[in-house]
C-alpha cells in the first residue's frame, strides 16, 4: 500500500459502515475510561448498589477485558436498608462475573461509633453511607472508584469530571477540578487521595434504558411492574418496609407500581406504573416529564444544593 | 419529543441515532444560558420538575420572568453570583441526534474551560450581542476554536428582538467576524440571527426576520455534516491494556485492547508496533459481542496479532507504509491551565494516547496575545489562561501526529509533577 502525501478526505456517508449509533459511541467511551483507569491506578474498585446504571456499568466492566476477567473487585456500601430482590441480584450477578464482593456496611459504622444513626419516620442511612464509602476506600487502599453516575442526573452532578479526584479526606472541590481533555484522563494520585471514575457521565437516563433494551442487561425484578403494599408521603409512593415508620395519617394500600432508581427502602419512591416488560418500560421512560431523582429520591429533596454537599462530603 | 418517542409501543431503532457534541462560548449577559435553556426547553429535554424549580427560584431573586439560565448553573456558588463557573455538560436528542453540550463560562479567567470543552467538540457555538458586536471575547471564542481544530463553526448573533430584527446589524457582524475570521484556520462557518430569549431561529425559523433565508440553529445542528470529520484515513491504534485471561480454555489468548484513535484497521492487516518496529498482521478484532471485520474511529475493540510480538501499553500499532513522528522533541501550541505558571526550566509529566513520559521545556518560541493575534516572541513563560508555542523536549519517544490532522494522536496534557495537577493541553504542530 503506498500513501499519497495528502490523501482526499473519505466521504463514506452512504455508506453506513462507518457510521456509529450514539449508544455504541457512549459505550466505547466508557470502556476506553475503564481501561484507562485499570492500567494507570493501582488498586481500582467497582461500585455496586444493584441498581440499573451500576448494572450498566457492570457490564461495560466486562466488555472491557473481555475474554479476560475483571481486574477488580466489586464493592456495595451496604445501608442495611436493602430491597431484598435487590441483594438477591447483587449475588446472582456477581456469582455469575466471578468476580470478587467486598461487602462495606452502614450498621458496622453505626456499631463502631463512626456515624450516629437517624431517627424518626423520615430518617434514613442515605448520608450515612458517605463514612462508610471512604472508610472502605482507604482499608483497601483503593486509588480508584467507579460509580454509575450520570451528568444529566442532577445539576451538582452536571458540573463533575469523569475522573474526579477526591483529596485525602474524600472530599471533591468542584472549583478546583483537574481539566479534563480529549481522551486523556490524569490519574495521578498521592497516598490517600482517590480518584473517583464515572464512565456513565454522558449518558442520560434514556441512553441507559435503550442499551439496556438492546444488550438485555439483566435487572432486579423491581424496575418492572409489580404489585406491592404501598404508602403516600410528599406526593410520592413508597415500599411499607419495617426501614419505614408510617406517619399517623399514612395509610398503606396495594398498586402496581416500578422503581425507576434503586436505593435505600427508606428514601426510594416508587411510580405506578403497569409496565412489566423491558419495552414498556423505555416507552415509558421516553414519554415521562418527571427526572428520575426529582420523582422518586427523597434524598435530594432536602435543599436546592443537596447533592453538591452530600459529593463535597465524599458521597458517590 | 426526546428520541426514543413511542412508535406501536417500542422505542424508536437506536440506530440513526448520532451522537454530535458541540461547545458553547459566550461573554457575560449575551445569553448563553439562555440559548441552552431554550434548546432544552424547546426539544422537551426539560422535565417538568425541573421547570417548576427554576420558575420559583426565578421568582424568589425576583428576575421578573423564567430564567432559563438557571437550568444550567449547578452549583451553589453560581447560583449565588448568577456565574457560571465550571464546564457543564447538559445532553438533549431530536429524532436524528443525540447532543452533549459542554457549556464553558465566558468570563476571561476561564479560557481553560473554553479549551476543555473544546477539546472533544464537533462543533462550536459562539454567541454574540447584536448590540454589542463582534468583543475581544467573541474573537477570542473564535481563534480557540480554530486552535482546537473544532470543523465547524456556528455563530448566533443573539437578541436580535433588541434592535429590531434588522437585517443590518445582523450584516455588520457577519462582516466583521468574517473579515477578523480570515486570519484563523475556519473551514465552515455560520451565522444566525436569533433571540434566544424569545425563541426567534433557535428551533423554529423565526417570522419576524424574513430576511434572513438559512435554516434555524436547532435545524442546522441536526443536519451539519460530522461523520467525515473523523480522521479515516490514518490508522492509529494506542494500546492501551494486554488481555491475557491465562485460563484454561484460553490459555495462549493475548490481546491488545484500545481505542481506534484514527483510521481503519481490518482483519489480516499488516501492521507494525511502536516502538519496537515488529511488524506482524491482525489475525483477529474481538469484541465482547464477537469479532469484526473491521475497527474504525472511535470503536474500543481488542487486537490479537499472528505473530506472538513483543507488545505492552503505551505501543502504538499503525501501517508500515503509514506511522506517526517519532519524536524526542516536538513543537506545540500550549494552553497553560495552571495558577503556577509555565516554568521555562520546567519538567512535567506529558501524557499522549496510552503513553506518559516526562517533558522539560526547551524554550518559549512565543506567546500569542489571544487578542490581537500578535505572536510575543520575548515571552519567558505562560500564565494561566495563556497559550503559546513550545518546545519540549521528552525522557521518551511519543509517537505523534501533527494536530491538525489528527486531534486523537497529535493531543496531549501536561501533568506537574508536584501537584500531579493537569496544567497544560498541547496540540503537536
Amino acid at each position: 500500500m503506498t500513501i499519497s502525501p495528502a490523501p482526499p478526505i473519505l466521504r463514506r456517508d452512504e455508506d453506513l459502515s462507518y457510521e456509529i449509533s450514539h449508544l455504541r459511541a457512549l459505550e466505547s467511551e466508557a470502556i476506553h475510561v475503564i481501561r484507562e483507569v485499570a492500567a494507570e491506578l493501582e488498586r481500582a474498585v467497582l461500585l455496586f448498589s444493584g441498581g440499573k446504571d451500576s448494572a450498566v456499568l457492570l457490564h461495560l466492566a466486562r466488555k472491557a477485558f473481555h475474554p479476560g476477567a475483571l481486574p477488580f473487585p466489586v464493592m456495595h456500601v451496604d445501608t442495611g436498608h436493602n430491597f431484598p430482590e435487590v441483594i438477591e441480584y447483587r449475588d446472582r450477578m456477581v456469582e455469575d462475573l466471578g468476580a470478587r464482593l467486598i461487602v462495606a456496611s452502614v450498621q458496622d459504622s453505626i456499631d463502631s461509633g463512626r456515624v450516629v444513626e437517624e431517627n424518626g419516620p423520615r430518617s434514613s442511612r442515605n448520608r450515612l453511607q458517605s463514612v462508610t464509602l471512604l472508610d472502605a476506600i482507604e482499608e483497601h487502599g483503593f486509588r480508584a472508584a467507579f460509580g454509575g453516575a450520570r451528568r444529566d442526573e442532577e445539576r451538582a452532578r452536571a458540573k463533575e469530571r469523569i475522573m474526579s479526584f477526591r483529596d485525602d479526606f474524600g472530599q471533591w472541590d468542584p472549583k478546583g477540578q483537574r481539566p479534563e481533555l480529549w481522551n486523556l484522563y490524569n490519574g495521578f494520585v498521592k497516598p490517600g487521595e482517590h480518584v473517583r471514575v464515572f464512565p456513565l457521565s454522558n449518558w442520560t437516563e434514556l441512553d441507559v434504558w435503550q442499551y439496556i433494551a438492546e444488550e438485555e442487561i439483566d435487572l432486579p425484578p423491581i424496575y418492572f411492574a409489580h404489585e406491592r403494599q404501598v404508602f403516600k408521603r410528599d406526593g410520592m409512593l413508597y415500599a411499607v418496609s419495617e426501614f419505614v415508620e408510617l406517619l399517623p395519617d399514612e395509610e398503606p394500600f396495594d398498586e402496581f407500581v416500578r422503581f425507576r432508581t434503586v436505593g435505600d427502602m427508606s428514601c426510594t419512591g416508587a411510580v405506578a406504573s403497569k409496565a412489566t416488560t423491558l419495552q414498556d418500560v423505555v416507552a415509558e421512560i421516553a414519554a415521562t416529564r418527571i427526572t428520575e431523582r426529582g420523582e422518586t429520591r427523597a434524598d435530594d429533596r432536602i435543599s436546592e444544593a443537596a447533592m453538591e454537599d452530600r459529593k463535597k462530603e465524599g458521597y458517590f | 419529543m426526546a428520541t426514543g418517542a413511542a412508535t406501536n409501543g417500542r422505542p424508536r431503532p437506536v440506530r440513526t441515532s448520532e451522537l454530535v457534541r458541540f461547545a458553547t462560548a459566550g461573554s457575560v449577559d449575551d445569553g448563553k444560558s439562555t440559548l441552552i435553556g431554550r434548546l432544552l426547553f424547546d426539544t422537551k429535554s426539560i422535565f417538568e420538575d425541573q421547570l417548576e424549580h427554576v420558575e420559583e427560584t426565578s421568582k424568589r431573586r425576583g428576575d421578573g420572568y423564567v430564567n432559563l439560565a438557571l437550568l444550567t448553573d449547578g452549583l451553589r456558588a453560581e447560583r449565588e453570583q448568577g456565574i457560571t463557573i465550571d464546564v457543564a455538560y447538559r445532553y438533549f436528542h431530536t429524532p436524528r441526534r443525540k447532543f452533549i453540550i459542554a457549556d464553558t463560562p465566558g468570563h476571561e479567567q476561564y479560557t481553560r474551560n473554553m479549551v476543555t470543552g473544546a477539546s472533544t467538540a464537533d462543533l462550536a457555538l459562539i454567541l454574540v450581542d447584536a448590540r454589542k458586536g463582534v468583543l475581544e471575547q467573541s474573537r477570542r471564542h473564535a481563534f480557540i476554536a480554530s486552535l482546537l481544530r473544532i470543523p465547524h463553526l456556528v455563530v448566533c448573533v443573539n437578541k436580535m428582538d433588541l434592535v429590531d430584527f434588522d437585517e443590518e446589524v445582523f450584516e455588520r457582524i457577519r462582516s466583521e467576524f468574517t473579515g477578523w475570521a480570515a486570519k484563523l484556520d475556519i473551514h465552515d462557518m455560520t451565522f444566525i440571527p436569533i433571540s434566544a430569549l424569545h425563541g426567534d431561529n433557535v428551533v423554529e425559523r423565526s417570522e419576524r426576520m424574513a430576511w434572513y433565508d438559512g435554516p434555524s440553529l436547532l435545524y442546522h445542528l441536526e443536519h451539519v455534516h460530522v461523520a467525515s470529520d473523523r480522521n479515516l484515513q490514518d490508522a492509529r491504534f494506542p494500546v492501551q491494556w494486554v488481555t491475557r485471561p491465562m485460563s484454561d480454555e484460553l490459555h495462549d489468548y493475548r490481546g491488545y485492547a484500545g481505542e481506534v484513535a484514527s483510521g481503519v484497521l481490518r482483519k489480516g492487516d499488516e501492521i507494525v508496533v511502536l516502538p519496537s518496529g515488529r511488524t506482524t498482521r491482525i489475525a483477529g478484532i474481538d469484541t465482547y459481542d464477537g469479532e469484526l471485520d473491521e475497527a474504525y474511529p472511535p470503536l474500543s475493540v481488542t487486537l490479537r496479532l499472528e505473530d506472538d510480538i513483543d507488545v505492552s501499553r503505551g505501543d502504538m500499532i499503525c501501517r508500515p507504509q503509514n506511522r506517526p513522528v517519532e519524536a524526542k522533541d516536538i513543537d506545540a501550541m500550549v494552553c497553560w491551565m495552571s495558577e503556577r505558571p509555565l516554568s521555562p526550566t520546567g519538567r512535567y509529566r506529558i501524557k499522549h494516547t496510552s503513553r506518559t513520559a516526562l517533558a522539560k521545556v526547551d524554550q518559549v518560541i512565543y506567546r500569542i496575545d489571544v487578542n490581537s493575534l500578535h505572536r510575543e516572541e520575548q515571552a519567558e513563560a505562560l500564565q494561566l489562561n495563556e497559550i503559546g508555542k513550545l518546545r519540549l523536549r521528552l525522557s521518551s519517544p511519543l509517537f505523534v501526529d501533527e494536530y491538525r490532522r489528527n486531534r486523537m494522536t497529535g493531543s496531549f496534557i501536561l501533568i506537574d509533577e508536584s501537584t500531579n495537577d493537569t496544567v497544560g493541553a498541547g496540540m503537536v504542530l
